[in-house]
């Protein structure tokens, strides 16, 4: 079952090209998990335990607004990573994550994770040379998107 | 003296409008309106995607317009115009029936003629899909083994163009992708910068060509995504726009650098000097 884990992280593209041995520790904490549409993979306040390989699907960032309900800020799929606010502290989520369709992913238990991280810091150091560029990437197309470039468009 | 003979002799980059009737009109979104134009009496020349008309506004003024339509179609030629200043305003209230002056065809295409073989990533942002339209168009019916993503960014579902073209070209087997900046309660579909639906799309970078266009900065950070991804900066082309007035390279208007964009553009290969007087900034 490990072995399968192990196979599917390393397949994942955040983890794509690194040594078997990481796979495996990473898959060493790890386990199949699915949800339904419209079902919660997190929730906005509630403690940041696991950080989601998602495999299948796609997943809504959401906030919510009072009186708009909920405002989707951004929709991830496939591929990508849900949930990075189990890094650092407070370890509690800053958004909802919602289903949009069926989802499967690999779920990572996140204080195993960080404690193998912590123990074995050439392991840390590779973690988080993946998650990193997750992070500046998102940072960087938020800053895109602030500048509402499709708002004071040009002719044409 | 013939008619002709009155106007400039080099043929195609004429100062002077022929009268064109508005033969019916589109409204795309809020603020954008196709307008398909037919000639009065003497026709424009034969555009290839990419290329842009000057059209006037009587009594208000010219602007450049990508033609929106199709090369080679019959019928009148759609210019799709987003109402942000005094002559896309005028042009996107006329009515039908309504009568404008246009020029050109001005400058350089998408080249699509070439792409039988390569994949090509369309990457549009907002009203920058105007311009791509008939190069899509004609992409979307190639026989060749090339397959075509179109990735569309907008500020809000609906501010999306085309709706019926986005199903026609999947129904033809392109891989088009939509995404939104804010999205409203019935959008299902994507949220999020129009580069990050890059990583989900099928080609091949080392057969791949790109075509940007849409806001600048856009298009600048899905050059970088798309060279970072392994496509040749010599194979990815954006349209670039500056204060286009003659559309002949006479007046310098239009000017970035070397180029004079009404000539040497608007469609243009990213990469070495295109590439750093896109990251200047200008004053």
């Amino acid at each position: 079952m490990t072995e399968e884990l192990a196979e599917l992280v390393a397949r994942h593209p955040l983890f794509a090209g690194l040594p078997t041995d990481v796979a495996s520790l990473v898959a060493g904490c790890a386990h199949n998990a699915a949800f339904g549409t419209g079902e919660l993979l997190l929730a906005e306040g509630e403690p940041a335990e696991a950080l989601y390989l998602l495999r299948r699907g796609r997943v809504a960032l959401e906030i919510r607004k009072p009186g708009s309900g909920q405002l989707v800020v951004e929709t991830l799929r496939p591929g990508e990573l849900v949930g990075l606010s189990w890094l650092f502290p407070p370890h509690r989520w800053r958004t909802d994550a919602r289903a949009m369709e069926p989802v499967g992913v690999v779920s990572v238990d996140a204080a195993c994770l960080l404690a193998k991280a912590e123990a074995d810091p050439a392991f840390g150091f590779a973690l988080m040379k993946r998650l990193l560029p997750v992070l500046l990437s998102r940072l960087q197309a938020t800053r895109v998107r602030l500048l509402d470039l499709y708002g004071d468009g040009a002719h044409r | 003296m013939a008619r002709t003979a009155e106007r400039p002799a080099v043929a195609g980059t004429s100062l002077v409008p022929l009268v064109h009737r508005i033969a019916w009109r589109r409204r795309e979104t809020s603020d954008v309106v196709t307008i398909a134009l037919e000639a009065v009496g003497e026709s424009l020349a034969p555009f290839r995607a990419g290329q842009f008309h000057m059209l006037t506004a009587f009594g208000v003024g010219e602007v450049a317009i990508s033609v929106s339509g199709t090369p080679g179609a019959p019928g009148p030629v759609e210019h799709t115009i987003r109402d942000v200043g005094a002559v896309s305003h005028a042009l996107s209230h006329l009515p039908a029936g309504g009568v404008v002056g246009a020029r050109g065809p001005f400058g350089t295409s998408w080249g699509v003629a070439g792409l039988e073989e390569e994949d090509v990533v369309v990457i549009a942002g907002g009203i920058g899909l105007a311009p791509l339209r008939g190069a899509v168009h004609q992409l979307s019916k190639r026989r060749g083994p090339g397959r075509l993503t179109v990735l569309v960014g907008a500020r809000t579902p609906d501010q999306l163009v085309f709706a019926d073209d986005v199903r026609r070209w999947r129904e033809l087997g392109a891989d088009v992708r939509l995404t939104v900046d804010a999205a409203t309660p019935d959008w299902g579909g994507e949220v999020g910068l129009v580069t990050a639906l890059l990583p989900g799309a099928s080609f091949d970078p080392a057969r791949t060509v790109g075509l940007l266009c849409g806001p600048e900065v856009m298009m600048r950070f899905a050059a970088a995504d798309l060279a970072d991804l392994g496509v040749d900066s010599s194979c990815i082309r954006v349209s670039l726009e500056r204060n286009m007035q003659c559309g002949a390279g006479i007046c310098g208007h239009c000017q970035l650098g070397p180029l004079l964009l009404c000539r040497d553009g608007p469609v243009v290969t990213y990469g070495g000097t295109v590439a750093a007087l896109m990251g200047q900034v200008e004053r």
